[in-house]
């Protein structure tokens, strides 16, 4: 018996020869035919995803907003039916509980997607701040979520589905029939590329993964795991919970500022981060390449005037830029394009440069969250 | 089935004696566990090690490995080639993947080193 939750994809990833490792308290596909490879073909074709550990709420009620505006940063009164937001859960004092997705059915119903590890602790979270009654309904086991990634996801996805994919702007959503099973097809993502995110009921999960496979397949589509997941996300700067932030670093210094709006109704976290915002903030997430050889880690200290200044949040090769790559926390007065510092990797040295992020923008299309 | 002859760590190198010298590197089982290798670093010649030192390390994309010498030995050759194409690993891990040679400076400590059927034997159990 595993200790491992396992999705309902499971035995098909291992008829694929996926490796699978634990992740977040689930046994997860990391790869099926090697991370480059499964990477190379999200950025030149497209990539199937099973991430159906990801844990899905759903919001209902008269009350709903009003319990989202309040446990969420950003302004979920801005969406309209059909809509999607990146947002988050904050402490009282700023930091991060989580961050996740908002999607907008109606008016009185919301859907929430979070971190698979932190599903029990936001359930608690929005839960004891449920001050008005909302119906909280957790339904992560039910719902199996597919992410098919890559400039050739709608032409994948299109004869699959009874919904006009053009139609679909990026962070809006639609729900339709894919492979004759009722789902909510997303234009959202975790790669940078374009692509979509279908969520549905967890019984007709093989059929669809199988329907994607079957169709993507001769365009070049590749399954593919977590540790692609990981470098395309890295590469188009978006943050992993856990490791870029987390209950210790605050919204503003991992660079969220845009999905915190001061201008709303209170939520938590407002004052803390209003001050901070006022003060400015003492450390930042910033994004460097290395300028040897070497590969920074995650959790590798990284050093400022021969001092410990704080550690690797993500560090990885580039798979798209052979440069390699990482994020880590420095004081803000050092935290300025171009300037450098070191980290320290293993039992050396090793010199890396503040650089622009994302390290990676896709050429056209939609812009990136 | 991992190839006769060859002996084999706990840690995954392989050792292929010829004289008393041996080239050293990483088992197919080894490569597979790793993915992707982007990068290796190797000692320089007239570097000695005692038996189970660390003699460099390799890394894929997702994670980094230390390299532990099979038996004491002085290393007389590297594999150059490997700096810039350290795919060679992945793709012959017991042919042109091989990372370094040595000069062994005590051929009794062969003794204590796996045979192609006590690793495969090891890697299978080691699986489960």
């Amino acid at each position: 018996m595993s200790a491992y939750k396992r999705t309902p994809l499971h035995a098909v990833h291992k008829a694929l020869g996926a490796r699978l490792v634990p992740f977040g308290g689930w046994e997860m596909p990391v790869e099926y035919s090697g991370i480059a490879k499964e990477h190379v073909a999200v950025r030149t074709a497209a990539g199937l995803f099973d991430v159906s550990h990801m844990g899905e709420f759903e919001i209902r009620g008269p009350e709903a907003l009003d319990l989202i505006q309040f446990v969420t940063t950003n302004d979920a009164s801005k969406l309209v039916d059909g809509q999607a937001q990146y947002s988050a859960l904050a402490y009282p004092h700023g930091t991060v509980v989580d961050d996740l997705l908002i999607y907008r059915h109606n008016a009185e119903h919301f859907m929430l997607v979070v971190n698979a590890a932190n599903i029990g602790k936001d359930l608690e979270w929005i839960t004891s701040h449920n001050r008005s009654d909302a119906s909280i309904e957790n339904i992560s086991d039910e719902i199996t979520l597919i992410a098919v990634q890559g400039p050739k996801a709608r032409d994948i996805l299109q004869p699959l589905t009874n919904v006009g994919l053009t139609g679909i702007e990026y962070y809006y959503f639609a729900q339709a029939r894919v492979c004759n099973v009722d789902a909510i097809v997303s234009r959202t993502g975790y790669t940078g590329e374009d692509g979509f995110e279908l969520y549905f009921s967890a019984k007709h999960s093989e059929p669809v993964w199988n329907g994607l496979l079957e169709v993507g397949t001769p365009r070049g589509l590749l399954p593919a795991g977590l540790g692609a997941r990981n470098t395309l996300r890295l590469e188009a700067r978006m943050l992993l919970y856990g490791n870029d932030m987390d209950g210790t670093t605050t919204l503003l210094e991992a660079g969220l500022g845009s999905i915190v709006k001061f201008e709303k109704e209170e939520f938590i976290g407002r004052d803390a981060l209003s001050k901070q915002k006022q003060e400015g903030v003492k450390r930042r997430l910033i994004g460097f390449e290395m300028l040897g050889r070497e590969i920074a880690r995650d959790h590798y200290p990284v050093l400022v005037d021969g001092r410990e200044a704080g550690h690797v949040t993500s560090g990885s090769p580039s798979i798209t830029l052979k440069k390699n790559i990482g994020l880590a926390y420095l004081p803000a007065d050092r935290a300025a394009i171009g300037a450098t510092f070191q980290v320290q990797v293993r039992n050396k040295l090793s010199e890396a440069k503040i650089v622009r992020t994302p390290f990676y923008k896709r050429k056209e299309g939609h812009e990136s969250r | 089935m991992s190839p006769d002859d060859l002996l084999y760590t706990k840690e995954h190198e392989w050792l292929r004696i010829a004289g008393d010298g041996g080239a050293v590197g990483i088992t197919d089982h080894a490569q597979e566990e790793l993915g992707d290798i982007v990068y290796i670093e190797l000692p320089k010649v007239g570097t000695k090690f005692d038996s189970g030192e660390t003699f460099g390390s390799v890394e894929s994309v997702k994670a980094v490995s230390e390299l532990y010498i099979p038996v004491s030995g002085e290393v007389i050759e590297v594999n150059e080639e490997l700096g810039s194409a350290p795919e060679r690993i992945n793709d012959d891990p017991y042919g042109n993947g091989w990372m370094i040679r040595i000069r062994l400076l005590n051929k009794n400590e062969t003794a204590d080193l796996m045979s192609a059927a006590e690793y495969d034997e090891y890697t299978s159990q080691e699986k489960e």
